[in-house]
């Protein structure tokens, strides 16, 4: 396991865990948002294949309503 | 001397949604650029956006509310074909975080394949409670992502000088403030928006200024495009109006009657009357 920070929430996940796999288990459309890792923004073909190290902070944002 | 409204034709003058809003390489239908923020609900949200004949909207990007059980989106209530959005940097404070803001926004864009990728309302704010841009961020944020290739829409103050430096660092549009963000009283200064006009438009007649916030009511976006505006951006004064609907209907006539109107020309004004009758066979004595 590693200990990733995800929307500023500390949690565990499995070292085989990807980005596909945690916007699943999240319920986010991963068509609406955006995935920032250590704030550098992952291309959304890679998001089946990267997974994550110890102390990883992800940023999953999406759009709402503003002026 | 301010800012010359376009010569009329010979015809006459065309109606004003003949005249697209152009912003770097967007073509604007309707001059009212609108906020998506403050509805009480999505729907809501949904009629006062199609209500205000608007074509482009605004957004902002926030964290995903992960696990939220009604998995309603914002998007599912934006028709995407029908319009650009403009995603903002609403909440930075700094020139680093609007960048980033703006980058995450592009993404999410580019994925919708939504016009709206390769441009950004840039917002730098530099107080919470006046949300008055911080000037110095705006101008770094601005060139930064004028770097990176966005046509940059720059919110900032009335400023003339500051107004005339973000055009020079390359803003698509600079985009004054009528008055602070949210705060319904219109336009404060307006001379200031008219030297605004005439400054960037000097030489560049077509170059896009669009007055964004402070609008209350109607009036302000008729007063905007009477000064010369080319657009106005606007979200409160729809989304908090006891029947948004109904003022987002206004706002489309106010955008269309401001923009003839100054196109039309208005008249000069004058300390004394001029009679709309004439005085040339009037049967009645005179006081003097």
């Amino acid at each position: 396991m590693v200990t990733i920070e995800f929307n500023g929430v500390k949690s565990q996940v499995d070292e085989k865990t990807t980005v596909e796999d945690l916007l699943r288990s999240s319920n986010v459309q991963s068509r609406f948002c955006a995935v920032e890792l250590n704030l550098e923004i992952v291309p959304k073909d890679q998001y089946p294949t990267r997974s994550f190290c110890d102390g990883d902070k992800i940023e999953v944002v999406t759009l709402v309503g503003g002026g | 001397m301010a800012a010359e409204p376009p010569s009329p034709s010979p015809a006459g003058l065309p109606a004003p949604d003949s005249q697209p809003l152009r912003i770097g390489s967007h073509v604007l239908n309707s001059r009212l650029i609108v906020g998506t923020g403050k509805y009480d609900s999505l729907q809501l949200m949904k009629d006062s956006l199609e209500a205000s004949g608007s074509d482009c909207v605004t957004v902002a990007v926030r964290r995903e509310k992960l696990y939220d059980r009604e998995g309603k989106n914002l998007l599912d209530y934006i028709d995407l074909a029908r319009y650009t959005l403009l995603p903002n940097t609403a909440g930075c404070y700094n020139a680093t975080d609007a960048v980033r803001v703006a980058r995450l926004g592009r993404e999410i864009l580019k994925s919708l394949e939504n016009p709206g990728a390769d441009w950004v309302k840039l917002e730098v704010l530099g107080d919470s409670k006046t949300l008055l841009p911080d000037p110095i961020a705006t101008l770094e944020a601005c060139k930064l992502l004028v770097a990176e290739g966005f046509q940059v829409l720059c919110y900032t103050s009335d400023d003339p000088i500051m107004a005339v430096r973000l055009k020079a660092a390359g803003a698509a549009s600079v985009m004054p403030a009528g008055s602070p963000i949210g705060s319904g009283q219109g336009i404060l200064n307006p001379n200031n928006l008219r030297i605004i006009l005439e400054y960037l438009k000097a030489g560049d007649p077509d170059y896009p200024v669009i007055v964004d916030a402070g609008v209350g009511t109607a009036s302000d976006v008729s007063m905007a495009f009477e000064l010369g505006a080319d657009g106005v951006l606007l979200n409160t004064a729809i989304a908090h109006a006891r029947y948004p609907v109904a003022m987002a209907t206004a706002m489309k006539h106010a955008t269309l009657s401001g923009r003839l109107a100054y196109q039309a020309g208005r008249i000069p004004r004058r300390l004394y009357a001029t009679a709309s009758s004439p005085e040339d066979g009037s049967i009645t004595s005179r006081p003097w």
